[in-house]
């Protein structure tokens, strides 16, 4: 006994720990958490709005959904935005956007020119040929065939993966809804999905604030943060679940915030260390995968969040309306508690 | 415990089973043998090694009209046979090629016509009208006309898949895409000539045999052809340009108005090869037809002794011929000035046979494969950036058993790559990302399983009763939020395409070994370190 005493002693002593024994009563600041999550969707709504009244989509698309082509050209030596223009400019191109890619990498060389859709999917490909024509004869820069990526999407293709997109997220939340339903129940179910469109929301409303687009493989980013703030909401789910098996008398907002407390470390390391890989993404994974990472980055932060501020305090106030209507004060306890 | 020993030597196993399936047997275990090695084994995506991306649309239309306008060559034949006069059989409206009409028939013998067509064409047409007037309908039934769709598009893909392979590509990905919309996904790793890969596959090298309508030598133009006809063209005729002599320049442009049904066409060809003419010494291509065309050319040939024929190949009337004899044998040549390089082709793709009907670009996409290789060098920057910093942490935080989790993130990796390599499934740059994420789940269980082990110490358990609360409440948590996530990535393999996919696959193969890892392989390097204990002493944690 002896033994384990001072075996403990040392333990405490030399162990890290960020949250050894916090107890915050969360559900206290559930008109704060409401404040801020209205605050940065209603944020990211006008912006859409404003974005949808006068450029007709909500959110800039890449030419993944919008249609047309995308030339990125690795030259040489360092690219002069001027000149390029120019150079198209005297093929005649016209609405072509010119930027520098990969700027902060020195000696990458890359630039990206896009060119609006082409109306007749038959000659889809002009625009290609026409830009890289026009750089081959106006602008004295070399580049070759393996330094070039070209990306051309017809208007058909673009809303079919328009709408492949959309019906990928949506079932997927709907796929989650029903296993939480299966291994929950509904309401567990209905308050982490809430959770997880909060979620999308407030991302999809970053990306219209800060004017990226959105491309192919920004939704599968979307999808991963929707696995990942469900993640985050089923390991206090399942600790309020463990814990109503009890069958202490707590009244259940107390219950909720201890299941927080609880998990709390878990919920803090765990975003954390994800976010570290996602920021290494963000810093060192280049150009291609940076509004993939962007989304995640905010993701993360958001989806963590939610997870104690949207989903926990909307099993509470469901168990309060329902108390208020006279019916049964009991939030359901799991179906199965202990596997 | 007590079988301990089998089951680090079933981990151990594992553990050489995946690494296999990375490296294979390397040359050497240098890190550049080591490398190529992996190279082998892990095929890479379009969007890391570089290679072009189509997404191409069957115009089926084509074929449907291609089907009705010899099936109206055929009424007219039928309706010949029977004697029953009529003023014509033409499709009413281009935009429905599936209608065929038949106009004028008499009056008196509109049951005979009837049963005619029913006879001949009821299988694949509804046939309508006599009723009221003397004029009858022919539709394609919707299942034929569909099933025709299919067909065409599978011919095309068989066609296009021949044609790649002259390319020489190593491993194409050629096939349907978008279920019933008639698109074909065509993935070249490695090429990022797009126009000479269009050129290919676009080719419209289909030879085809028309009867010509009047004399073999043609109008000087449009106006002149359309004035020989009275004005307008009769629907089931049509004009085609072209010089209509061999070895003629090819802008001597002449016009011909044919029947629009040919005699033989694209699949009528057996085989095709380059061969020289014995007396001028120009290269030319000999060609045999299937026994049945070769039967059809014959009877026609026979019975248009004097008449003109046009050999029209992508659309042009290359060469017109009279015919002087019955052509019975099924073989011929064409002639042309062609080049070595020239023949070489056309005899391949008449003997891979003609596309059906003409494909539209919706998409393509190429990467260059220096861009490319940038690519992997900033994903695996990142990845291996995410790793370190991640191992670094979970062995400050949990002291000893942070060596846990990072051996049970190493070999979580190590199966990844391996499922990779023995799947044959493709590593693209949001596969790489996938990757990443999966350390991120990975962690996350670790973590789980340690705050709860902490947690259970902290109640007052001993260690080996710590150890075993923890990972069996940790347990279902981490089944919970494996499953959720799987699901979420089944549904993007499901609807993502190329790139996407890869995401997909990386993170559910990595969540699916993380489950062995963070739960199997992170308790036994547990127990064993439990056997070590002292009786009441505690774990490191």
């Amino acid at each position: 006994m002896g033994c384990k005493l001072s075996a403990l002693k040392r333990r405490e002593e030399e162990t890290v720990e960020f949250f050894r024994s916090v107890n915050v009563n969360w559900l206290g600041w559930k008109w704060y958490f409401l404040a801020f999550s209205m605050i940065f969707s209603v944020a990211g709504i006008i912006k859409m709005s404003w974005n949808w009244k006068h450029t007709g989509v909500p959110v800039p698309l890449s030419i993944d959904f919008r249609g047309g082509t995308e030339v990125e050209i690795q030259f040489a030596n360092r690219p002069d935005i001027d000149a390029i223009r120019k150079a198209i400019d005297a093929a005649g191109i016209k609405d072509a956007r010119i930027q520098n890619y990969n700027e902060n990498q020195p000696g990458s060389n890359e630039v990206i020119i896009s060119a609006p859709e082409v109306a007749n999917e038959n000659s889809l490909d002009v625009a290609r040929q026409q830009i890289l024509d026009a750089l081959r004869a106006h602008y004295n820069n070399p580049f070759n065939d393996t330094g070039v990526k070209v990306d051309t999407v017809g208007a058909t293709v673009g809303k079919q993966l328009e709408q492949q997109a959309t019906k990928a997220v949506l079932l997927s939340m709907a796929g989650m809804l029903v296993y939480l339903w299966f291994r929950f129940q509904l309401i567990y179910g209905v308050a982490a999905v809430v959770a997880c469109f909060h979620d999308t929301l407030i991302t999809v409303g970053a990306f219209a604030l800060t004017g990226k687009e959105i491309s192919l493989t920004v939704i599968a980013a979307i999808l991963t943060l929707v696995g990942y703030s469900m993640n985050d909401t089923i390991v206090v789910f399942d600790r309020i679940r463990e814990n109503l098996n009890f069958k202490r008398k707590e009244a259940l907002p107390d219950l909720v915030n201890r299941s927080i407390n609880q998990t709390l470390s878990r919920t803090v390391l765990t975003s954390g260390l994800t976010f570290l890989t996602v920021l290494s993404l963000f810093i060192f994974g280049g150009q291609v995968l940076n509004g993939f990472s962007f989304a995640l980055v905010i993701g993360i932060i958001i989806g963590t969040y939610s997870s104690i501020a949207v989903a926990a305090p909307m099993l509470v106030a469901w168990q309060q309306f329902r108390a208020g209507k006279g019916k049964s004060a009991a939030l359901p306890a799991a179906r199965r508690s202990r596997a | 415990m007590k079988n301990l020993k089998n089951r680090i030597a079933l981990i151990v196993a594992i553990l050489l089973v995946f690494l296999y399936g990375i490296f294979g047997i390397p040359q050497g275990v240098s890190g550049k043998a080591l490398r190529a090695a992996m190279a082998k084994r892990i095929q890479l995506g379009l969007d890391l090694q570089g290679g072009v991306h189509l997404i191409l649309k069957v115009q089926v239309e084509e074929a449907v009209s291609d089907e009705t306008d010899s099936a109206a060559a055929r009424v007219r034949e039928a309706l010949k046979t029977a004697n029953i006069t009529f003023s014509q059989v033409y499709k009413p409206d281009p935009n429905k090629p599936e209608i065929i009409q038949i106009d004028g028939t008499p009056a008196a013998r509109a049951s005979d016509v009837r049963s005619l067509l029913d006879e001949k064409f009821s299988n694949e047409y509804d046939v309508n009208g006599g009723t009221t007037d003397s004029s009858f309908t022919l539709s394609m039934k919707p299942l034929v006309e569909k099933a025709l769709d299919e067909k065409t598009v599978q011919q095309a893909i068989e066609t296009i898949r021949d044609r790649v392979d002259q390319l020489g590509v190593s491993e194409p990905l050629i096939q349907e895409y978008n279920l019933g919309a008639n698109q074909i996904l065509v993935e070249l790793p490695g090429i990022s000539d797009l126009d000479r890969v269009k050129t290919i596959i676009q080719s419209t090298a289909r030879l085809e045999v028309h009867p010509v309508i009047g004399d073999g030598s043609g109008f000087s133009d449009d106006q002149a052809a359309l004035a020989s006809v009275g004005g307008t063209l009769p629907p089931d005729e049509e004009m085609l340009h072209g010089s209509g002599v061999v070895g003629a320049s090819s802008d001597s442009d002449k016009v011909f108005i044919v029947d629009r049904a040919p005699v033989v066409s694209g699949s009528d060809f057996r085989s095709a090869d380059p061969s020289t003419n014995p007396n001028t010494g120009q290269l030319n291509v000999r060609f045999t037809l299937t026994d049945e065309a070769a039967n059809r050319f014959g009877d026609y040939t026979a019975a248009n002794v004097g008449k003109y024929m046009a050999i029209v190949m992508g659309g042009r009337v290359r060469e017109v011929a009279v015919i002087k004899e019955p052509i019975r044998d099924g073989s011929g040549v064409i002639e042309g000035s062609f080049t070595q390089d020239e023949v070489t082709i056309l005899s391949k793709m008449l003997r891979t046979g003609a596309l059906p009907a003409s494909l539209v670009f919706l998409e393509d996409r190429t990467v260059g494969a220096s861009l490319g290789a940038d690519s992997i060098h900033e994903g695996v920057t990142a990845a291996i950036v995410g790793v370190l910093v991640v191992m670094a942490f979970m062995l400050i935080y949990y002291r000893s058993s942070g060596i846990n989790a990072d051996l049970a993130l190493f070999l979580n990796l190590v199966i990844l790559l391996g499922f990779l390599g023995y799947s044959g499934a493709t590593l693209t740059l949001p596969g790489i990302a996938g990757v990443i994420l999966t350390i991120g789940m990975g962690v996350d269980s670790n973590v789980l399983i340690f705050e709860r082990i902490r947690e259970e110490i902290r109640a007052g358990k001993v260690a080996s009763a710590a150890v075993d609360q923890g990972f069996h409440h940790a347990w279902i948590t981490i089944v919970d939020t494996h499953v959720t996530t799987i699901v979420s990535a089944a549904i993007l393999f499901l609807f993502g395409t190329g790139p996407v996919k890869g995401f997909a696959i990386t993170l559910t193969f990595g969540l699916l070994a993380n489950l062995f890892t963070a739960v199997y392989v992170s308790r036994v390097i547990f127990e064993a370190h439990l056997n070590k204990l002292k009786p009441g002493e505690m774990v490191s944690i």
